[in-house]
């Protein structure tokens, strides 16, 4: 339909790698001065649409159009001169140079063939300002927190291309009031005309600043659709084509009597990192931690697991004083740690998913018993069955899976040295509804199968479903124990909100 | 101050302490004659680290460094001792040749991914074999050319003596600090030390920045070459044994960051005077064994690789707690 309505338009796009139709006949319009929230679960085609639209990718079929004229973006500079800007999950800029350099670097004001810097700082101080970003130019980016970073992006991409901005995820690792900051951003730039393209995980997010949504499944346009007339439920249900089960509260009956205890820490506590905090955690048990950003979720997990030694307090297991002085004595007595950053702490994203999965186990049996090749091959297709991964082999390597894919082998990689005890720092962080549902369907199922559980998660919701009971974190302290009739969204909050002596202990 | 001037500071003010507690033990180091003499002796060492420095915040290194002075050396003296050639079109052969050579090992590196460590030590067997191959021996350089130019220097006040070869290391220091901090090739270099990724997608041109390092690296390791020739009236195919080891510690002594990103090339001009220091200090004090100085270079570099270590680990902002969100 070409009556002029669309900036950027792609008309019926196809992309096949291999034999895989990863887009088929794909029709994608984005009007000027909207905000479009593109969605789907893992090989849905997003980011390979996106890749097309920027230029990355070249599609096989179909055509782009920038203003109802034809064109062909052969790579994201090139897609640039056409006033396409595109800002990524992680901030793509160079956290060694300065605000300014960031801004300008390749199109830097010169004078007499050398870069005219003050010049260069004055303008970056006037674009930054039509941010409300107040920060000297002159600074190293890398100083400044990944909001300010992504800000400073944003501002690249739209000085540069002007016309299309397209959003990958940018919400990613910021926390609330920095996504906020973020949107007030996004919602300065639709009202100047710009046409935005907003990729994201968090349904909130999607409502609370997207126009229209397209939904894309298996490589189909499944619809594009205003969004005002749409509710969460719609919106999943076209993403997943079909209903998904999140029971809104705890199915787990909150037994006086609680099976044997495993661990039972005692004060345990770390300098500038966690107070001391008493802790008991029985066999076949889920402990949430819910707490904000900051409150020392995280730390708690990495002193149970001996990333950062506890400095104070004790910790017995099965009744018996131990010491977890480093992570290897954590996994010793069976302990599991899924991080929070994945990429970073989690995969080792150029092995193979075999090898992701059977390392740990790898490691616990200790250099002298290798796992041959056939061992590991039977390990790691048992649980790639079981956790539902999907990999076109286990041969092939980690970091070319999605991201609820990742997490999936990280799980199995642990399940795999057959843990008493399994950290799980947020779990479902960045991945796709489906995922997400297949991760908390595991975490059910292994607290039936008896193992006990810390999961750390900033969804309440998620938190609430799984729980047996749940711990409340503010400033880096455990202020609340919440069990039974109190495992609810609400107490939650009121816990982090409140002072401790209100909260159960 | 910004932290990545900390390192840059921190070897000026040792600089300043050596030298006046050198100047303490032996009055004579504070002379215009010892200090001239630094320039000349190290001019070809600091022409070579000014390359290095480059490449190093681009986040490479280059290891053919020594070879190619050592190359250059033999082939000026072989193109004027035995074919006659002006000095002047010898050098320019040599200046064309490492170009040459530096731009095949940036495309190498580049385009076929190679670390630059493999790539530019491969260079370096070449560039020595190739120089082994012409001649074994030390050729003797004896044109009319080269009087001039080692006659001509500038006498200063005390009986100090600023040679054509400290000038010319003077300003390529100065030449190469205008390159790096005020252009934007300069600006692209620091982005691929930064982040590849980034850089790329920043719109660098990052195939033609790699091999324009390689090549201004080993053009200035020519110009070292020729430098050298000039210094020592020949040419011997074992000459420089080493020096991109020295040019290498000269670098990161100076503050820069030895996996790339931050640097200053008049860092590297003060950690050249400093290791120009240690040697001198070691002649006049006359009793200790040259190979002090090697001990010496050793340890500074480890003092210094700690420190850029703390400074930047500890002000690291991107990656504050684990718990980030």
């Amino acid at each position: 339909m070409a009556d002029g309505q669309y900036v950027l338009e792609a008309r019926s796009v196809m992309k096949i790698f291999g034999n895989h139709v990863a887009l088929d006949k794909v029709d994608f319009g984005l009007r000027a001065g909207e905000v479009h929230a593109l969605l789907g679960e893992n090989g849905a085609g997003k980011s390979t649409l996106i890749k097309i639209l920027t230029g990355a990718y070249q599609p096989d079929g179909g055509s782009i159009h920038v203003d109802d004229a034809a064109v062909s973006l052969d790579n994201p500079l090139h897609a640039q001169t056409f006033g396409i800007g595109t800002v990524y999950q992680e901030v793509n800029l160079l956290p060694n140079r300065s605000v300014a350099e960031n801004l300008f670097l390749g199109h830097q004001p010169l004078r007499f063939g050398f870069v005219n810097f003050r010049k260069m700082e004055a303008d970056a101080r006037t674009l930054l300002a039509n941010y409300d970003l107040h920060i000297d130019p002159a600074s190293e980016l890398g100083m400044h927190s990944v909001a300010v970073q992504q800000i400073v992006a944003i501002a690249r991409a739209v000085q540069l291309s002007g016309k299309v901005l397209i959003l990958d995820e940018p919400t990613a690792s910021l926390d609330r009031n920095e996504v906020e900051r973020l949107f007030e951003v996004v919602r300065g730039l639709k009202a100047r005309g710009l046409a935005i393209i907003f990729i994201t995980h968090f349904l909130d997010q999607v409502f609370a600043i997207s126009d229209r949504v397209t939904v894309l499944r298996n490589g189909r346009l499944i619809d594009t659709r205003p969004l005002d007339a749409l509710s969460r439920t719609d919106v999943v249900r076209l993403m997943l084509g079909k209903d998904i089960a999140f029971s809104g509260a705890t199915d787990v009956e909150p037994s006086e009597t609680p099976d044997e205890v495993l661990l039972e820490f005692k004060g345990f506590g770390r300098k500038r990192s966690v107070a001391p905090f008493d802790l008991t955690i029985h066999k076949g048990e889920v402990v949430g931690v819910a707490g904000l950003l900051g409150s020392g979720r995280t730390e708690v997990a990495r002193i149970m697991f001996g990333a950062d030694p506890a400095d104070q307090g004790t910790v017995s297991i099965n009744g018996k004083p131990t010491a977890i002085r480093r992570t290897t004595d954590a996994i010793k007595h069976g302990f599991g740690f899924c991080p929070e950053d994945r990429k970073a702490e989690g995969i080792l994203g150029d092995l193979s998913v075999r090898e992701n999965i059977v390392i740990a186990l790898q490691g616990k049996l200790g250099w002298f018993k290798a796992l041959n090749r056939d061992e590991q091959l039977e390990i790691a297709g048992k649980f790639g069955e079981a956790m539902d991964i999907r990999a076109a082999s286990l041969d092939m390597p980690v970091k070319l899976l999605s991201g609820g894919n990742q997490q999936k082998v990280i799980l199995s990689r642990w399940l795999a040295t057959d843990p008493a005890f399994l950290i799980l720092d947020e779990p479902t962080r960045g991945i796709d509804v489906g995922a997400h549902a297949e991760i908390v369907r595991t975490i059910n199922r292994l607290r039936d199968e008896g193992m006990a559980m810390l999961v750390i998660s900033s969804e309440l919701d998620e938190v609430v479903a799984y729980s047996s009971r749940i711990v409340v974190m503010r400033d880096r302290e455990m202020v609340a124990e919440l069990r039974g009739k109190n495992i609810n969204p609400g107490v939650i909050v009121q816990a982090i909100a409140n002072h401790s002596d209100e909260a159960v202990a | 101050m910004k932290r990545s001037l900390r390192p840059l500071a921190a070897t000026a003010v040792i600089f300043l302490i050596a030298y006046a507690l050198s100047v303490a033990q032996f009055p004579g180091m504070l002379s215009t004659r010892v200090l001239g003499n630094f320039l000349t002796d190290n001019a070809f060492l600091g022409i070579a680290a000014v390359g290095m420095t480059f490449v190093i915040i681009s986040g490479g290194i280059d290891l053919s460094v020594g070879a190619v002075i050592g190359f250059t050396g033999v082939l000026v003296a072989v193109l004027i001792s035995w074919l006659g050639f002006h000095p002047l079109a010898a050098f320019a052969i040599a200046l064309g040749v490492a170009a040459l050579f530096g731009a095949a090992m940036g495309l190498t590196i580049h385009y076929l991914q190679v670390p630059s460590f493999i790539v530019t030590l491969a260079g370096m067997f070449l560039a020595r074999g190739g120089a082994s191959v012409i001649t074994q021996d030390s050729v003797p350089i004896n044109h009319e050319f080269y009087r001039t130019v080692s006659e001509l220097i500038i006498r200063l006040p005390g009986g100090g003596r600023l040679s054509s070869i400290g000038l010319l290391m003077v300003a390529v220091f100065l030449l190469g600090a205008l390159l790096a901090h005020r252009t934007r090739f300069g600006s692209y270099v620091y982005a691929l030390g930064g982040n590849p990724v980034s850089a790329l997608l920043m719109g660098v041109p990052v195939a033609r920045t790699t091999v324009q390092i390689y090549m201004l690296s080993s053009v200035l390791a020519a110009l070292a070459g020729i430098v050298f020739s000039l210094y020592t009236s020949a040419g011997y195919p074992l000459a420089a044994v080493g020096v991109e080891l020295d040019a290498i510690s000269a670098v990161v002594i100076g503050g820069t960051l030895l996996t790339g990103g931050y640097g200053f090339v008049l860092g590297t001009f003060v950690g050249v005077m400093l290791l120009g220091l240690v040697q001198t200090y070691i002649i006049f004090d006359g009793t200790l064994s040259s190979w002090w100085t090697k001990i010496v270079i050793g340890v500074l570099l480890f003092l210094f690789i700690v420190l850029q270590r703390i400074i930047f680990a500890a002000s690291a902002p991107g990656e504050e707690s684990p718990e980030k969100s």
